[in-house]
């Protein structure tokens, strides 16, 4: 394995009205740890996947050990010794080590077309003695812990030769004594002068194991820090930036002092552990939190899309057993889901059809028969009242622009007239005028009585609109914030570190 | 009066759009072709004939719809078709009351439905699997109570069902004309309908929208073994007995209607309509190559290459 230099210079992409990355550029020298950071959608993914081939950059320029490379598919990073491990690790579970580790590039006797097992196990035995770890190869993958299956993807990336790792959020799923497994195996690399780039949101373990820090914000590199004499706060605040724009107007709350829901002690799967809150009528409540911090399946507990294992769900003071998504409706709580076309659009459909998906229950007869003068009347309604641009209600909505498809999703939860309204990332992908469109909605949904539970990774849209913010952080309520005591700073330090203002001082 | 003529252009044109007209325009050629060939195709005897086992075709696919278009399918139907019979005519020898014996035997093929439905939807086994296993359990359970033999002495008073005809047409075409028109209502008037569409187009979305999505799927294979039963009975009263291999083949008869009447297998998609003109293109290619004298062994592998066909066009009109 030779020890090569990697530059990156002036990396620009943007997708379809989304600048994702700017004049980026990044360095990684031999045997050296280099933190990638940033808040959800700061481009740190875009960037990784342009660097291994995945996206081919707008303009910009990558140099691997002197040379200029262009990959077009991971296979020629991986065989130029770019290897990239992923947050969802990429292994075949009902494989064993060796077979996984071989996968694809497995090793054949000479002129024949048999495997050559005892190469395999050889090399196998190799590498993870070089690692220092082992690893019970006579099982399917499936039954080795996730930090074992970690050390395979390692082994399998150091098998093709790699001397630079990409390591995605690999300590999510680990525990304390993993992480510090895991650690003695990175600083093993290093020692050895393979690079190693770590993507990850908790600032403790990026302060333990890297040489430097690059901080990317809305695609643009903010700059770096050299990890030994900077500090936490730093690290914050240029992840965040200062400027807080005054894009945003202030909303006058009408929030009341009744509360219309609360969930208590709410637990369930995948790790959603004892969430407690409220919520007023006519509030809005923002939950914030990184990606993974349990928001949607928080919401999938409410409304009954999972099953909860332990709490209380309570509707005007009453608790309440909501099993289903059915039931949910039917006391008038919706949900938005994030993922617009995965769960909320019918695409062979109508807009018709779509909007009023929901609420056949106030249409049909006896009989099942859907009242279709009824159904058009509130269809029309509805376009009209959200301003929904189309030329016809009978279109297919996939028909529509992004953001007419989710003023058609939220006027069929608006159709079922909900008392509580969870919105997940209703403003994903759409363009900032129906962006600030959906913003007004929301607020006059809430001034109209309607309490709102608003789900979103975008801090300056959470701090337009909420009354109150809960932070969440691992599955748990970490903090809950007032509008006024709401910034981007108390926001991320709780997000990240637990609380809102308790970050180290100390590097 | 130009105007009238646009306006007649523009209805024309929107049929022509239809995706039926494609397979009904193809309908047509095939019959050209068998009638140039075989003279006799378009004779009333001949035309009697077809169109009643057609009709027996036509009910069963339009259950087996339902399931499909949510992205399920049913291999139980054929045998479902067979219990159905041997337990009305089992009944009816032992001189239960003819029409009893055929509730009797509705409700027994219903039974598979619900089997099937409550695996499918409540304990999440995939369909195939699922019907694969009611089929041999169905068919298991004729050869256990008939012993492979045929049960015989069916009372003349139900014969009708199937011999019978009301102003010229056979009684089976009556009764898939009555099935047709309520599953078209079912579908595009109802709300049950919707969601069944909705649930073949995306099934999360449809589940998010506060939709029992497993209710729904659990009764359409409740419908699925309803229409197959119907069947299965009408054949005992064609035949005056009750066959222990009655329906056997009948599941790929009926889902080969389906897809050649332009129904997607992975659901969300395809009509009633459709339905039975790919019913009609099976039943009537089977026929017309029986009277072109064309071998048995041929009929099989050129049916089995007009659903390849089908299936290769859809594909492309989708792409």
């Amino acid at each position: 394995m030779e020890n090569k230099t990697l530059v990156m210079k002036g990396i620009t992409k943007s997708f379809p009205g989304v600048l994702a990355l700017h004049d980026v550029d990044l360095e990684v020298r031999p045997g050296e740890v280099v933190g990638l950071m940033g808040e959800n959608g700061a481009g740190k993914s875009t960037l990784m996947k342009i660097l291994t081939g995945v996206y081919q950059p707008d303009s910009g320029t990558i140099t691997w050990g002197g040379k200029q490379v262009s990959f077009t598919t991971t296979r020629q990073a991986q065989a130029a010794g770019i290897s990239i491990i992923f947050q969802e690790l990429n292994n075949c579970p009902n494989l064993k080590p060796l077979d996984n580790l071989f996968l694809g590039r497995e090793l054949d006797r000479k002129n024949s077309p048999f495997l050559d097992l005892k190469m395999m196990q050889k090399k196998a035995a190799e590498v993870f003695k070089y690692l220092d770890v082992s690893v019970n190869m006579d099982t399917e993958v499936r039954n080795l812990s996730t930090a074992h299956q970690q050390m395979i993807e390692i082994a399998k990336a150091l098998l093709t030769n790699a001397s630079l790792l990409i390591m995605d959020e690999p300590t999510s799923s680990l525990s304390d004594r993993e992480v510090t497994k895991l650690f003695g195996v990175i600083a093993e690399l290093k020692s050895k002068g393979i690079s190693v780039i770590f993507i990850s949101h908790k600032l403790d373990e990026v302060f333990e194991i890297t040489d430097r820090i690059i901080v990317l914000r809305d695609g643009e590199n903010m700059g770096e820090l050299v990890t030994k004499d900077s500090t936490q706060k730093q690290l914050i605040t240029k992840m965040v930036g200062r400027e807080i724009s005054n894009f945003y107007t202030e909303r006058a709350s009408k929030a009341t002092d009744e509360v219309v829901f609360e969930v208590k002690n709410l637990s369930g799967p995948p790790y959603i552990e004892d969430v407690s809150f409220s919520v007023h009528k006519g509030e809005i409540v923002g939950l914030a939190g990184l990606i993974g911090a349990g928001r949607t399946e928080t919401a999938r507990l409410i409304i009954g899309a999972a099953k909860k294992t332990k709490g209380k769900i309570l509707l005007d003071g009453k608790p309440v057993e909501i099993r289903s998504p059915e039931e949910a409706v039917a006391r008038g709580i919706a949900y938005l889901p994030e993922d617009r076309k995965v769960q909320s659009l019918i695409l062979n459909m109508t807009v018709r059809e779509n909007l009023t998906m929901s609420i056949h229950k106030v249409l049909t007869n006896w009989l099942g028969i859907i009242n279709r003068t009824q159904e058009r009347g509130i269809t029309d309604k509805y376009i009209k009242s959200l301003d929904i641009k189309l030329t016809n209600r009978e279109q297919a909505i996939s028909s529509l622009s992004g953001g007419n498809q989710q003023k058609v999703v939220i006027a069929k939860w608006l159709a079922t007239v909900p008392r509580l309204l969870i919105l997940d990332e209703p403003t994903r992908g759409i363009d900032i005028h129906a962006k600030s469109e959906v913003h007004r909605i929301i607020a006059e949904l809430a001034d109209s009585g309607v309490s709102i539970i608003f789900i979103s990774s975008e801090l300056p849209e959470i701090l337009e609109l909420s009354d109150r913010v809960v932070v969440m952080r691992e599955g748990k309520v970490c903090t809950i914030l007032d509008h006024k005591d709401a910034t981007q700073e108390t926001i991320m330090n709780a997000a990240f570190s637990g609380s809102a203002n308790d970050v180290k001082e100390t590097a | 009066m130009a105007k009238k003529q646009a306006r007649g252009w523009s209805v024309v044109s929107a049929i022509v759009k239809q995706r039926e007209s494609a397979i009904f325009l193809a309908l047509l050629i095939m019959m050209a072709i068998i009638q140039v060939m075989a003279p006799n195709f378009l004779s009333g005897s001949n035309i009697y004939l077809v169109s009643r086992q057609i009709a027996l075709v036509a009910i069963v696919a339009i259950g087996e719809f339902f399931v499909i278009l949510t992205g399920g399918i049913d291999l139980s139907v054929g045998a479902t078709m067979g219990l159905a019979g041997v337990a009305s005519a089992g009944a009816m020898a032992a001189g239960l009351n003819p029409w009893l014996a055929i509730l009797f035997g509705m409700v027994v093929g219903v039974l598979i439905g619900v089997f099937n439905g409550w695996l499918v939807s409540y304990v999440l086994i995939p369909p195939f699997i699922v019907t694969l296993g009611s089929q041999e359990i169905a068919r298991g359970t004729i050869l256990i109570y008939t012993k492979g033999w045929p049960i015989t002495n069916i009372p003349k008073s139900i014969l009708f069902i199937a011999q019978g005809d009301f102003l010229h047409i056979p009684v089976p075409v009556w009764i898939m004309l009555v099935v047709a028109v309520i599953a078209q209502v079912v579908l595009t008037k109802t709300s049950f309908g919707r969601r069944v569409y909705a649930i073949g187009g995306n099934e999360t979305a449809t589940f998010l929208s506060g939709v029992n999505v497993k209710k729904i799927k659990f009764f359409l294979y409740v419908i699925a073994a309803f229409t197959a039963s119907i069947v299965g009975i009408i054949l005992v009263a064609r035949f005056e007995s009750a066959q222990a291999d009655a329906g056997t083949g009948w599941e790929m008869q009926t889902i080969a209607s389906a897809v050649i009447g332009g129904t997607s297998l992975a659901g969300g998609s395809g009509s009633v309509l459709g339905c039975l003109i790919g019913a009609c293109i099976i039943g009537i290619l089977a026929n017309g190559l029986v009277l072109m004298r064309v071998s048995s062994y041929w009929q099989t592998a050129i049916i089995g290459a007009v659903i390849v066909l089908a299936a290769v066009l859809d594909h492309f009109r989708k792409t």
